[in-house]
């Protein structure tokens, strides 16, 4: 069983890893961060997050080898993914969600993206209008 | 600018489209209007109340109206009210002979998010035979809604990345939805306040996040009117801030639900 409550936030780039976690911390997530891929997956083992805020460009492993050796670790279930990257391609999306991506941000991102990706993960309740 | 010349553009933009402006909009006139105080080439707010005195100025004093409508839209705003149209569609079409058309309306369907949100619901439920008529008083949304075109932040608010890869396509940095999307929907240029019967009747209409910007009694008499081109088991969506309540007795909320109204004879008939 994952920690309802962890996500873990993926990403190179300090900057980005603040911004994501002040937005998850308003909702009540808890944040973990990692800055590659290989630290995620240290970071899973370690304890299983409920959610994972995945980066794709990063040094030692990208995002889409973590996603790969992630999903072949722990099968298609836990942990949910989502990519969060520049990378906006028809083609990368495609690519990213056959592998196992459950959820995918283009950047640049704002809270009301972030916000609502997290209602059609579930992992949120729809904000009353 | 001064409060005449503030009340004479609030009385004509009221009258054209319902909506309400206070005194504390002036900052919006002021952002909003100045474009058009620099296309026209007038110096203030003031000389433009004075223009659109003359009732020559017809595009003038559209193109103000059209500028001071606030055109914000998501796909599958609230989430609620589609979770909803996803259970009643198959009942509605169980309730009708074969071969019937499913007529929904977007009233003030803004850059068409709503009516291709409905339009993936049906797709998904396998509802083909169907058509989506998305209508808004500004000339531009109903431009923007029958390209079916989004910049990538618009494609991403309320929108699944799963629809989003199934039922859109990229064009450079924008997504246009797919041909059976657009073969579904139709959108074309309407003023809520206007003579709806030529429109026949419609299953479902939507008319969401836009009566509050009128008074009581233009809420009223849109919701009167809406209800008219209702079918008798049909049901009407409202906002998540507006409500019929106090202003027409011919609809009615459904119990249980947000925002679902349906004619009232039809909930005394089932009470
Ligand atoms: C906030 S948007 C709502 C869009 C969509 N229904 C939604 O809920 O996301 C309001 C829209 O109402 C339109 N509108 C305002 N007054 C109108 C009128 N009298 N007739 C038709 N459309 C009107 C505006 O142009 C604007 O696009």
């Amino acid at each position: 069983m994952s920690d309802p409550n962890t996500v873990l936030c993926v990403d190179d780039s300090r900057v980005v890893r603040k911004a994501a976690r002040r937005i998850l911390e308003r909702h009540g997530f808890s944040v973990r961060e990692a800055e590659n891929g290989l630290a995620a997956l240290e970071a899973c083992r370690a304890e299983m997050p409920r959610l994972v805020m995945l980066d794709w460009n990063m040094p030692v492993m990208d995002g889409m080898e973590f996603l790969v050796a992630l999903r072949a670790e722990f099968g298609p279930r836990e942990p949910l993914v989502m990519l969060c990257t520049t990378e906006s391609e028809f083609d990368r999306i495609v690519l990213a969600l056959g592998n196992g991506a459950n959820e995918y941000i283009m950047k640049p991102f704002d809270d009301g993206i972030v916000t609502g990706k997290l209602v059609q993960l579930g992992l949120l309740e729809e904000a009353e209008p | 600018m001064n409060a005449e010349g503030f009340a004479s553009i609030a009385a004509l933009v009221k009258a054209r489209s319902g909506i309400v402006l206070t005194p504390d909009k002036e900052y919006m006139l002021e952002t909003r209007l100045t474009p058009i105080l620099k296309a026209e080439k007038i110096a203030d707010l003031d000389g433009l109340a004075l223009r659109l005195r003359d009732p020559r100025a017809e595009s003038l004093a559209r193109a103000v109206t059209e500028a001071l409508t606030t055109n914000e839209s998501s796909f599958f705003r609230d989430g609620k009210p589609f979770d909803h149209l996803r259970r009643i569609v198959p009942k509605m079409l169980a309730a009708r002979p074969a071969g019937h058309k499913l007529r929904v309306w977007s009233a003030a369907c803004s850059t068409g998010q709503e009516a291709y949100s409905v339009a993936m619901v049906l797709s998904e439920l396998g509802v083909r035979h169907a058509e989506i008529f998305g209508t808004d008083l500004s000339r531009d949304v109903v431009e923007r809604a029958r390209e079916g075109v989004f910049t990538q932040f618009e494609v991403q608010r309320g929108l699944p990345v799963q629809m989003m890869v199934k039922y859109f396509r990229q064009e450079a940095a924008r997504w246009r939805a797919v041909p059976e999307l657009r073969a579904m929907t139709r959108f074309e240029e309407r003023n809520l306040l206007s003579d709806h019967r030529m429109l026949g009747r419609f299953d479902i209409v939507f008319c969401r996040n836009v009566l509050i910007y009128f008074d009581p009694p233009t809420k009223g008499r849109v919701l009167n009117a809406l209800a008219a081109q209702l079918a008798g088991d049909g049901v009407m969506y409202l906002g998540g801030a507006e409500t019929v309540l106090g202003l027409t007795d011919r609809l009615g909320a459904l119990p249980g639900e947000r925002g679902v109204y349906a004619p009232a004879a039809l909930r005394a008939g089932a009470a």
